[in-house]
C-alpha cells in the first residue's frame, strides 16, 4: 500500500516519524503552513519558517526516500495581528515560486474574528491573482458551522474555482454544505479528540470518494501519523478493495495536487501478471 | 458497506467502552453542586445522550450532536 499524508507539519515532529511513514508506505508529504506553537512577533520569523518547509524538510524526508512539498501562508491562529500578516503576505509571492510550494494555506478562519477574516480575504485574493492551489482551515469545535459558513461566503463572493480549493477539518454537519458547492473536502485524523478513522470511513461511504481527501493529524498535540493508516485498515475491514484504498489514500491526493504542476506523482492502479 | 450484525459483532465493545467512560465522568460530577448543575456544557452533554438513546433518531446522530454543539449561524 502507498500513502499520500496531504497534511503534515513536519516541524513539530521528530525524524523517526519520517522513517515510520516510510516504513507504512508514505511516499510523499505535503506541509502547510501553521502555528509555530506559540505566537511569532517578526515577519521575518515566519520567512525563516517557510525556507525551514521549503529547503530543510524535504531533506529530512529525503533520507526516507519521502517527497515532501509544502505550502506558504499565515495561519489564522496567528492573523490576529493584521499588520504583521500584511508584512508576510507581501513576500509571500517570492516563496510561491520554488519548486515544491504547491499552492497557499492553511489560511481561514480559527475563531471566526474579523481580522482573521481580513487576513484570509487578502490571502484569498493573493491566491485568485496567481491561479494558486488553496487550503483552507476550519475552526475545530463550537465554532466549525459558523466558520465554515462564512468561509463558503467568502469564497463564493471572490468567485473562486471550487476545483482548485481544498476545505479541511470536514465533519459531518459540515461536509455535505462543502462537497455540494464543489469544493474538496479534507477529514484530519486524530487519535483522542476531533474526527476518528471509524467516522472518516462512515463518511467515505456515505458521501463517496470523490473530492475527499484523508490527513493524519501530526502537529504540535497528541496527533498521529498512523491514524491514516489505521483509517484505510477500518476501510478495508469494511470489506473495500485494494483499488479503492489506493483511490483514497494515494490517488485522491494526487488528483487535487497535481492541477500545480510541481506535483509529479501520478496517479497508482493495481494489475493482475 | 456494513450489515447490522456486523456493526454490533464489530463495534460493541467499542461502544460499551466509550459509553462507560462517559457514564463514569458524568459519576465524577458532584452532585451537590449547584455551580456544576447550571453548566452549559452539562446541559449540551445531558441533550447529547438524549439524541444517543432516542429509538427513532434515523443515521445522523453524529451530525445531530454536532449541530447541537455549535455556535447558531446567524
Amino acid at each position: 500500500m502507498y500513502y499520500i499524508q496531504p497534511h503534515y507539519h513536519g516541524i513539530s515532529r521528530t525524524t523517526e516519524d519520517y522513517e515510520r511513514m516510510a516504513h507504512a508506505g508514505v511516499v510523499a508529504v505535503a506541509e502547510p503552513s501553521f502555528w509555530a506553537g506559540f505566537d511569532r512577533h517578526h515577519p521575518q520569523t515566519f520567512l525563516d519558517y517557510f525556507r525551514q518547509i521549503s529547503e530543510f524538510e524535504p531533506t529530512r524526508a529525503a533520507q526516507y526516500g519521502i517527497r515532501h512539498f509544502c505550502w506558504i501562508a499565515v495561519n489564522p491562529k496567528e492573523a490576529e495581528n493584521v499588520s504583521l500578516a500584511r508584512e508576510v503576505i507581501a513576500s509571500m509571492p517570492a516563496f510561491l515560486d520554488r519548486p515544491t510550494v504547491l499552492g497557499i494555506g492553511e489560511i481561514g478562519l480559527n475563531k471566526n474574528s474579523a481580522n482573521e477574516l481580513k487576513v484570509f480575504r487578502e490571502q484569498m485574493e493573493l491566491a485568485i491573482r496567481r491561479n494558486q492551489l488553496v487550503l483552507i482551515h476550519t475552526p475545530h469545535l463550537r465554532d466549525k458551522l459558523k466558520g465554515t459558513k462564512l468561509t463558503l461566503d467568502l469564497l463564493r463572493e471572490l468567485r473562486a474555482d471550487p476545483a482548485r480549493v481544498w476545505i479541511d477539518h470536514v465533519e459531518e454537519h459540515t461536509i455535505k454544505a462543502v462537497l455540494d458547492a464543489g469544493y474538496w473536502a479534507g477529514m484530519t485524523l486524530y487519535p483522542t479528540t476531533k474526527m476518528s478513522t471509524s467516522r472518516a470511513v462512515d463518511m467515505l461511504e456515505r458521501y463517496g470518494i470523490d473530492r475527499l481527501l484523508v490527513n493524519s493529524s501530526a502537529d504540535w498535540g497528541p496527533s498521529s501519523p498512523s491514524t491514516l493508516y489505521d483509517c484505510a485498515m477500518e476501510y478495508r475491514r469494511r470489506g473495500h478493495t485494494e483499488q479503492e484504498l489506493i483511490d483514497v489514500f494515494h490517488n485522491n491526493p494526487v488528483r487535487f495536487l497535481r492541477q500545480n504542476p510541481k506535483w509529479d506523482i501520478g496517479l497508482l492502479g493495481l494489475t493482475t501478471v | 458497506m456494513l450489515t447490522e450484525t456486523n456493526v454490533m459483532d464489530r463495534y460493541f465493545l467499542d461502544c460499551r467502552c466509550a459509553l462507560l467512560e462517559v457514564a463514569a465522568i458524568m459519576d465524577r460530577l458532584p452532585s451537590s453542586d449547584a455551580a456544576c448543575a447550571a453548566d452549559e456544557r452539562l446541559r449540551l452533554l445531558r441533550q447529547a445522550i438524549a439524541i444517543l438513546a432516542d429509538p427513532g433518531a434515523g443515521p445522523d446522530r453524529a451530525e445531530r450532536i454536532l449541530h447541537l454543539m455549535s455556535d447558531p449561524i446567524g
